[in-house]
């Protein structure tokens, strides 16, 4: 009988473990496999496209083809098959709607499921949302609410259609599309993803948030985000992701470009909750992303927090370029690892400007059999007098099968540059989950509680509707990974 | 209130047998004192009641209450009543004092059918508790244990106690690394959270704590067992005379424990 209680008690652990993992049976469009010009072709056509953007994927293409995938990171998995993977993936019934009637029933309670009501009244005040289902962005709340201030909040489709000056201008000017093997992968595929034009002197009213979700077991995701602040205004960005449970990898290779000019500021967090994997590592979400910013004018700044706690291997360096005199670069990062997970992850600082200063605080949690790298550069140019960096990446095992480590790369070409960098690794002991059990703590709200305590630097950085989803999700995350 | 009996324990996995049959009872009201030499196993008494999951019971029962408790978690002993203040206190970074004995005082009070407190109702409650140990404020703002002194930790477990209020105390070498004021202050703390309806386990190495807290009783332990047991008069034979004589009548043939 006890043991009937101890089994279920199990089972009810492991099924909170990961509960985005169901799926939606939704019928899609008819879409090939594999890739080549012609898909390409058909996917601009699709999208309705005009002329230069083909080009500039067919362009992205063929550089493509000439690129080897890359190999020199801290990861080991199978490499995908691109030819088996289906590059656009579309529910049917209407992909873009004007009204929340017209979406499919079923999708609109998948993201009730994820706890992302699509109804304006429903949702966390303060929040806009765009939500990209698959390869389609599939209902953006809050857009009259926003055209008031003047924000262009749609999906990257959208925007081509509508502001294709906008996207002409900057697509692919921050993250050029040789750039590397996936960012380039993405430019020639690319789906659909958020855009973003906050105008000058303007404070975006709301949060702005997309929601991905990979719902088709044989699509990968290719979004693109292009975010661009302009002179003298401010945007608060969040993104959050999931994805249902299948035994097979899909791929995750998107691009993100943030612009800030003069005195604008972008604040870009991420929650990142792809699945992982099972408890062998079968399964699970390869997350290559390429994420960059400039801080094209001056006293301009950009801010990235992200809280990564999925997929099956993560690849991730969200970068900032400091051009503009007097800009800042932030990374606040929370990496964590469990099961087989692998990450490899960090952030590139670039200071070109004078007088720009970067700050990267960055925490990894390894627990399980899992292996967490940080890997960071810090450039400072021949030009970037008075350059100032501040480094601190701090380590977390819990257990005796994980890995951490860190692989820090510094440049200075100007004497005047002042550069600290500090390092800690620690482990969750025995003894501290003691003592806190000693006060009355269950061991899950102690290792939680630990955890927190860890990270607490970065999740304070965390918009405050998000602050306390990061706290439970970092909770469940861990749950049973310590004896 | 609590009764050891028979009690062996090691050290899991390791097979070192560190407590060898170790009987002692505790009623309500009461305070014990409890010393003996390095390695003599009093601090591992304390945390197998406490339930370390380093040891393992491999004989004999703990009944507290009445009940055996070698079954419970950790987080269980505590809820039941059960505290113990540690030797070397751990540090929690980025989780404040505050936090924590909130966190502590409600997951307490909701096992026991007790009124949960806001932070508000919180931050009033723990006024007295503060002054008790004179420690400043903010040390509740402070992660625990994080960057205090010995003398700090020390006192931080005895405000903790006097916040949990718990039915039984183990103090681990509360006193070890006290000058004469904290020793003072710690003592006084723990003279006036001592009751009727509690009882207080004193583990020492020394005997002039015993000068400002006045035990029940006195027992000796060496070699995994109490050898002896006396009244307060016991620990001042032993300041004077030392262990050896313990030995030979322990028949322990002298061996160092």
């Amino acid at each position: 009988m006890e043991e009937m209680t101890q089994a279920q008690e199990l089972e009810s652990m492991i099924g909170e473990e990961y509960k985005y993992g169901f799926s939606t049976d939704v019928e899609y469009e008819d879409f090939p496999k594999g890739l080549n010009e012609d898909i390409i072709r058909q996917l601009s056509a699709i999208k309705e496209e005009p002329e230069w953007l083909l080009e500039f994927r067919l362009k992205a293409y063929r550089d493509w083809l000439t690129m080897e995938e890359p190999e020199w990171f801290n990861a080991t998995y199978k490499k995908p098959k691109f030819d088996e993977i289906q590059y656009y993936s579309s529910p049917k019934n209407r992909p873009k709607v004007e009204s929340l009637d017209d979406i499919d029933p079923k999708i609109k309670e998948t993201y009730d499921k994820l706890g992302i009501p699509l109804e304006e009244q429903k949702m966390l005040s303060g929040v806009a949302v765009d939500a990209v289902f698959d390869s389609v962005s599939i209902f953006t709340t809050f857009k009259e609410k926003l055209a008031e201030a003047g924000v262009i909040f749609c999906s990257i489709s959208e925007a081509v259609k509508n502001h294709p000056e906008l996207v002409k201008k900057y697509l692919g000017s921050v993250v050029p599309a040789r750039d590397n093997f996936y960012a380039a992968l993405n430019s020639a595929v690319f789906s659909d993803g958020s855009f973003c034009y906050v105008p000058k002197n303007t404070v975006s009213p709301m949060e702005l948030s997309t929601y991905f979700r990979i719902n088709n077991m044989n699509s990968g995701q290719f979004e693109r985000t292009l975010i661009i602040a302009d002179d003298h205004s401010y945007v608060s960005y969040l993104e959050g992701c999931t994805a249902p449970m299948y035994d097979e990898n899909q791929l995750h290779a998107a691009v993100v470009e943030l612009v800030a000019l003069d005195h604008a500021e972008i604040k870009y967090s991420t929650i990142q909750n792809w699945y992982s994997g099972n408890e062998e590592g079968v399964g699970g979400i390869y997350n290559f992303v390429t994420k960059r910013g400039i801080c094209k004018g001056e006293y301009s700044k950009i801010s990235w927090t992200q809280l990564e706690t999925g997929s099956a291997v993560t690849l991730k360096y969200p970068s900032v370029i400091m051009q503009g005199d007097h800009s800042i670069g932030e990374f606040y990062s929370v990496a964590v690892t469990s099961k087989r997970q692998q990450a490899d992850t960090g952030t590139k600082m670039i200071h070109i400007g004078k007088n720009t200063k970067s700050t990267i605080i960055s925490k990894g949690i390894s627990a399980g059999e899992s292996d967490n790298s940080y890997r960071g550069a810090v450039k400072i140019s021949k030009k970037a007098t008075n350059a100032r960096n501040y480094s601190q990446c701090d380590s977390m095992l819990i257990g005796q099968k994980c890995g951490a480590h860190t692989f820090p790369y510094i440049e200075s070409a100007n004497p005047t540059a002042k550069i600290e960098h500090e390092a800690t690794t620690s482990r969750v002991g025995e003894d501290q989950i003691f003592y806190l059990q000693q006060r009355g703590i269950s061991e899950q709200d102690a290792i939680s509680m630990i955890v927190n305590g860890f990270a607490k630097e970065v999740l304070k950085e965390l918009p405050m509707e998000f602050a306390v989803e990061a706290n439970k999700l970092l909770g469940i995350k861990l749950e049973g990974s310590v004896g | 209130m609590l009764e050891i009996k028979n009690l062996h324990a090691e050290v899991e996995g390791e097979g070192i047998k560190i407590l060898k049959g170790v009987n002692l009872t505790i009623n309500k009201g009461e305070i014990h004192a409890i010393m003996g030499p390095n390695g003599s196993g009093k601090s591992t008494l304390s945390k197998v009641v406490a339930g370390h999951p380093e040891y393992e019971v491999t004989g004999g029962d703990i009944l507290y209450n009445g009940e055996s408790i070698l079954e419970l978690d950790p987080d269980e002993r505590a809820h039941a009543g059960i505290f113990l203040a540690f030797q070397y206190p751990v540090e929690v970074p980025g989780v404040t004092n505050k936090t924590l004995l909130r966190e502590s005082y409600n997951t307490i009070a909701a096992s026991r059918g007790r009124e949960e407190l806001d932070p508000l109702e919180f931050d009033d409650y723990i006024q007295d508790k503060l002054k008790l140990v004179e420690m400043n404020p903010e040390f509740l703002d402070r992660s625990v244990n994080t960057g205090f002194s010995g003398g700090e930790k020390k006192r931080n477990e005895i405000f903790q106690m006097a916040v949990l209020q718990p039915q039984i105390s183990f103090l681990d070498e509360t006193d070890s690394g006290l000058d004469i004021d904290a020793l003072k202050i710690v003592s006084n703390g723990i003279n006036t959270l001592h009751g009727e309806e509690d009882a207080v386990v004193l583990v020492t190495h020394y005997q002039r704590l015993l000068n400002y807290i006045q035990p029940d009783f006195v027992h000796v332990m060496m070699n995994g067992r109490i050898v002896k047991s006396g009244d307060k008069s016991l620990a001042l034979e032993l300041e004077e005379r030392g262990y050896d004589w313990l030995y030979a009548e322990a028949n322990l043939n002298g061996q160092p424990a």
